[in-house]
């Protein structure tokens, strides 16, 4: 289980940048074709908010391919060591 | 303790969503599209509150709730959150203050998102400190019913007013729009002096109180939960293996479903949210369910199971709720049909407004209502060039149950995965940094994954028209990712001690 985890982590990984390009290519592609504020707003507001978010799900897959999730706390008390 | 709590919390989401509710309305009172900074502050006001606002409110708030305890915290999130919404309630329109008054509606709108932020977080942590280690589930699906029943309040409190300030119908809706919608908002201020009353009986919980004696309460919690990698892998689990997930299966199963029901499926505007309301009324005991059973079972699963069943079944079930309403594969009956003409006379000019009502009947008890309005002229060679042309349906009692059915399993699913979240967000993280810990994640998941599923879902459809359902890829797409996730990598666990 613990390899298949660490797997998927590249997964995550590579789903973040991918993320992104999808994200500001289609942003682009929409203002393009309806140029108005409102359309800029909303993928703008989008693509700010999702960055961050992309760049969370790639932590995550490092974390992942690094064996930080092999073990988990059984307690939320062991993750105040 | 729990009652107290969820008071506080259900009118906090009331007061959310009455604006989103009554978007339209406040449009035309505060943002008039004629006017391009006014139209300007409508999209910042839709799309900065619900989806940038909260996570920031839940780290200025979760750190407070961590740092001076979570009692204080939540009654200041309860008291900003009215505050706004009455005052929002008071604002006078645009005709009269110009571009002050979207600008203060963009204010008091962005402190409701900060609050919100740091409400759920707070209510939360507070239920599950308070909880018997064995029933934290139960204790905190009552903290989970209440987004639910805020929703069911505002959609009552609008349509009773929308109702009650005439005895005919139209005078009383054309009233509402006028001035009417204000009382939604004003209303609020009783319901938060109440909360308000009961929270200030409150105590602190017990574990921030020992924490705090003890002198073991964190010096810096957001730089604990988001700088140490312990911690930050769990914030991340619980993002991209939880509330993300959740976020889209709750608002595709009461948000995007109204709005699919009510624009694509173009039912009628009371029928629509009366469908929601009973649906509702009919599932929420379930987030009890739900939240107790995790206790016995633990949160994972049922969580998850609840994700692959929406995933499953929301093309089929959506596509359901399309056939019963799509007349184009239904008998007319012809001789039924009905045109009802209406003239007014605008006074001093010569001229009428016509409306034209037309009703077809078919044989599957489907009623097509088409108003078309348009001006007569006094002058016969003048034509209005663009009639306002609305059309709703309206179902019989068989078609009206069975859309019922629909929306309630999807909030079936809804109960699943947000019954159980509570408790599973609180064992994640020790109490030093829980509030700021837990309420991140979940107002990305929730407001940003979940918030903009009906935009999304509604955007997909207008790039690939060909599909009435693409706008359900986003919710799959999204809960399959996370279902993913969350299979793999959470452990099925109830932590019978946070008490550290």
């Amino acid at each position: 289980m613990n390899t298949i985890k660490r797997f998927a982590g590249m997964v995550w990984i590579l789903m973040g940048p991918a993320a992104i390009f999808y994200l500001i290519k289609t942003a682009s592609e929409e203002i393009t074709k309806k140029p108005v504020l409102d359309t800029k707003i909303q993928w703008i507001v989008f693509v700010i908010i999702f960055i961050p978010i992309a760049i969370g799900l790639m932590i995550f897959g490092w974390f992942a391919l690094k064996g930080a999730y092999d073990r988990l706390p059984k307690s939320s008390a062991d993750l105040e060591d | 303790m729990i009652l107290a709590s969820s008071v506080g919390t259900l009118i906090e989401w009331y007061d959310f969503y009455i604006f989103g509710s009554l978007a339209t309305v406040i449009a035309s009172q505060f943002f008039p599209k004629t006017n391009p900074t006014a139209a300007l502050l409508s999209t910042l006001a839709t799309f900065a509150a619900g989806f940038i606002v909260r996570p920031f409110g839940a780290l200025v708030f979760g750190r407070l709730g961590d740092l001076i305890g979570r009692k204080y915290t939540f009654m200041l999130t309860l008291i900003i959150m009215g505050g706004s919404t009455f005052a929002i309630g008071l604002i006078p329109s645009y005709e009269t203050i110009g571009v002050f008054a979207p600008i203060l509606v963009l204010v008091l709108r962005l402190l409701q998102g900060l609050a919100l932020g740091g409400e759920y977080g707070g209510a939360a942590t507070y239920v599950a400190e308070h909880a018997p280690a064995d029933r934290r589930g139960y204790f905190t699906s009552w903290i989970q019913t209440t987004a639910t029943l805020g929703l069911l309040l505002s959609l009552g409190i609008i349509l009773i007013t929308r109702h009650s300030l005439d005895s005919d119908l139209s005078t009383s809706i054309s009233k509402f729009n006028d001035w009417g919608w204000r009382i939604p908002f004003l209303v609020s201020i009783i319901l938060v002096a109440i909360s308000i009353y009961i929270r200030l009986k409150m105590k602190e919980s017990p574990l921030f109180s020992k924490l705090k004696t003890e002198g073991k309460t964190s010096v810096n919690p957001l730089k604990e939960s988001f700088a140490h990698k312990g911690n930050l892998k769990m914030v991340l689990l619980a993002l991209f293996g939880a509330t993300m997930g959740q976020g889209v299966v709750w608002y595709t199963g009461q948000f995007y479903a109204q709005s699919f029901i009510e624009n694509v499926c173009k039912i009628d505007f009371e029928q629509s949210r009366t469908i929601l309301i009973w649906a509702i009324v009919f599932a929420t005991p379930l987030f009890v369910v739900f939240g107790k059973w995790s206790d016995k079972v633990g949160r994972k699963w049922i969580m998850l199971v609840g994700m692959l069943l929406a995933i499953f079944t929301y093309r089929p079930l959506f596509h359901q709720l399309f056939s019963i309403s799509d007349t184009t594969n239904k008998k007319e009956q012809v001789t039924r049909n009905e045109i009802n003409t209406k003239l007014i006379p605008i006074s001093n000019t010569g001229n009428s407004i016509r409306k034209v009502t037309s009703t077809r009947y078919f044989k599957e008890g489907i009623r097509l209502i088409e108003e078309k309005t348009d001006t007569l002229y006094a002058e016969a060679a003048r034509v209005t060039l663009k009639p306002d042309i609305k059309t709703s349906k309206l179902l019989n009692d068989e078609n009206y149950r069975m859309m019922i059915l629909i929306v309630f399993i999807m909030i079936v699913y809804v109960t699943m995965v947000y019954g159980p979240i509570a408790a599973f967000l609180v064992e994640l993280f020790p109490t030093k940094i829980r509030y700021t810990s837990m309420s991140l994640p979940y107002h990305i998941g929730n407001g940003v994954f979940g918030g903009l599923t009906p935009f999304i879902a509604t955007l997909l459809t207008t790039i690939y028209t060909g599909d009435k359902l693409v706008g359900l890829y986003y919710p799959i797409i999204i809960a399959g990712v996370c279902l993913f996730i969350g299979a793999l990598y959470i452990v099925n666990r109830k932590d019978p001690n946070i008490n550290n």
